[in-house]
């Protein structure tokens, strides 16, 4: 679901753009590598805050 | 001449390297089950594709078609035997069993339960949600043919086609899954 969430917001916004996502689900980091993997975006950051995975993903 | 040859070249490799990104591109699954716990997982991994930018083919045919039920549908103009079928039969997302711990229908009540508590999304959401992101649902013509199940009965959205339709969205997919 996440990804779903994700990729519904990532598709506003132009390339270049950088979006940060904030995330309870302990799946979200391999989830979230794999998609901008798939995808072509760029993942540039993950930092953690208690449950929550914080990334940041540049559009591609 | 040698250019010539070399242009040709270089274009049919260019045909070919694009007939091979459009089949990294799709998926196509064929749903058969109508259980919910293997419909559920179905359509996750449909939207989770759908999520990562590929296209995705469903050929829905035989228990799977009663997961793409409407709630609610008139069974005029069927003969007893279809009748009895589509009486006996779940209605839609909501009505399915699940296929282990089912206890006559209590089961995906608390399966049902136990994902809202979690956030799972609901099954109807879900397959609304997939066919929003593009999803293609094809409904297999001999299965609805068998069982008197008419397009009207199934999901708004929702083609039908025979097993030709799905193998050729198949062939043109690296990723095809039996469910």
């Amino acid at each position: 679901m996440p990804i779903i969430k994700t990729s519904i917001a990532m598709k506003k916004g132009a390339a270049g753009d950088v979006f940060e996502l904030i995330c309870d689900d302990p799946a979200f980091e391999p989830d979230i590598k794999a998609w901008c993997n798939e995808t072509g975006n760029v993942l540039t950051s993950i930092a953690r805050s208690g449950k929550d995975i914080i990334v940041t993903v540049t559009k591609k | 001449m040698e250019q010539i040859d070399l242009a040709n070249r270089v274009k049919e490799l260019e045909d070919r390297l694009s007939r091979l990104e459009a089949k990294g591109s799709q998926m196509t699954l064929l749903l058969l089950s109508g259980d919910f716990d293997k419909v559920m997982a179905t359509f996750i991994v449909a939207s989770g594709a759908l999520a990562m930018g590929k296209k995705v083919t469903m050929f829905v045919t035989f228990w799977g078609l009663d997961a793409i039920k409407k709630p609610r549908f008139s069974t005029a103009g069927r003969n007893m035997l279809e009748r009895m079928v589509l009486w006996m039969r779940p209605k839609g997302p909501m009505k399915l069993g699940t296929s282990k711990m089912n206890f006559a229908g209590i089961g995906p009540r608390l399966f049902r339960y136990m994902m809202g508590r979690k956030n799972v999304v609901p099954l109807p959401t879900l397959i609304a949600m997939s066919q929003e992101m593009g999803l293609k649902i094809i409904a297999c013509q001999m299965s609805m043919d068998v069982m008197g199940i008419r397009k009207e009965d199934l999901l708004d959205g929702v083609e039908v086609g025979g097993v030709a339709a799905f193998l050729n969205e198949s062939f043109s997919s690296n990723t095809s899954l039996f469910i």
